[in-house]
């Protein structure tokens, strides 16, 4: 069971890795002797998407750790439900944040466009 | 991307070209002056309407700034309100159609950063004079090599942290509406909004909370 699960992740891999440049399109730019970006764009949207896929991944656990600690927290003591929600809500925007970080960093890839200075 | 539908989206004075989300904090600046001026005039034993919610806001700030910093916290009740004040407006006022958040662009959150990592500085200084480098070297003499470098960084990363966790939160919102709108325009974007209004709320406390901790951690005395 676990070979057939590392057969087929390793396949996937290979089929993201070669799926940009099997599949990319001719662009009409060579003509003018502009450069041709196109098959960078693909690659960064591979990235993008895998980036901020894996942040939300790890967001998901870590915040599903800090709501455990919390829910378990308030089960105990109900009289402290005030302090530990506040102390929950903290410690979830804190770890949010390390997804916004990721987040912010696609959208740089994604809009700014820092590849426009390298020749392909 | 298509440009988004503001009522201003930048001013010509002369030679300066103003940026729309420079004249969105004149909006928003000139909305807590007034404000404050007319709260100002009517102070009455028992508040109603908009004094009410003011003082509720101003007394909450205060005792979750004495509980987290001390009495001495409100030497800095006024940069504290300042920045909750702001940072609040700032986030909410994105939400309404035809405006835009100043707080959604690096520029402006990155100055609030700034601001309050200077400050942080400067009331060390304040505090402790020149030995206000005692907080940069860490528990024993030996590993000053070490420490400094890392006390260093970790200061920029707080400045660098500050302001891209308020910029990525409100940025992001304002795009999850953006493109919810290009997909589903009816009714989807407006579930977004509550999020949004949540997000700014927490982001603002977030904000706060960092600033309240960095300037107890430089006021008090080092290990």
């Amino acid at each position: 069971m676990k070979k057939t699960i590392i057969m087929l992740l390793m396949s996937l891999v290979a089929v993201a890795l070669a799926a940009p440049v099997a599949l990319a399109e001719e662009a009409a730019a060579a003509a003018t002797g502009a450069v041709d970006h196109s098959s960078i764009y693909s690659y960064v949207a591979l990235g993008c998407g895998l980036g901020i896929g894996l942040a939300a991944l790890g967001t998901g656990i870590g915040q599903g750790i800090a709501a455990n600690g919390a829910v378990e927290g308030i089960s105990r003591n109900p009289g402290a439900s005030g302090k530990i929600m506040t102390t929950m809500i903290i410690g979830l925007a804190m770890i949010e944040s390390l997804a916004i970080y990721a987040l912010v960093v696609v959208l740089i890839m994604l809009f700014v466009n820092p590849y426009k200075i390298f020749p392909v | 991307m298509k440009e988004a539908p503001l009522f201003i989206h930048g001013l010509t004075l002369g030679s300066w070209h103003v940026p729309a989300f420079v004249v969105y904090t004149w909006f928003v600046m000139v909305l807590l002056i007034v404000m404050s001026l007319a709260v100002r005039g009517s102070l009455k034993e028992v508040p109603a309407g908009l004094p009410n919610l003011i003082e509720a806001f101003v007394g909450g700030l205060k005792d979750f700034t004495i509980a987290t910093m001390g009495p001495h916290g409100m030497d800095y009740f006024a940069l504290i309100g300042t920045a909750a004040f702001f940072i609040l407006v700032s986030n909410l006022l994105g939400i309404i159609p035809g405006f835009e958040s100043p707080t959604a662009n690096i520029n402006t959150t990155g100055a609030c950063a700034i601001v309050v990592v200077a400050s942080t500085h400067i009331v060390g200084l304040q505090k402790h004079g020149i030995k206000y480098i005692k907080h940069f070297t860490g528990p024993v003499p030996w590993l000053i090599w070490l420490m400094f470098p890392i006390e260093v960084i970790g200061h920029f990363a707080r400045l660098i942290s500050l302001s891209l966790r308020l910029f990525g939160n409100i940025r992001g919102e304002d795009l999850v509406v953006a493109i919810l709108f290009g997909l589903v325009p009816l009714l989807v974007p407006s579930v977004m909004f509550g999020l949004a209004i949540f997000t700014s709320f927490v982001q603002t406390f977030v904000f706060v909370l960092l600033t309240m901790l960095y300037l107890s951690g430089a006021a008090e005395h080092a290990h």
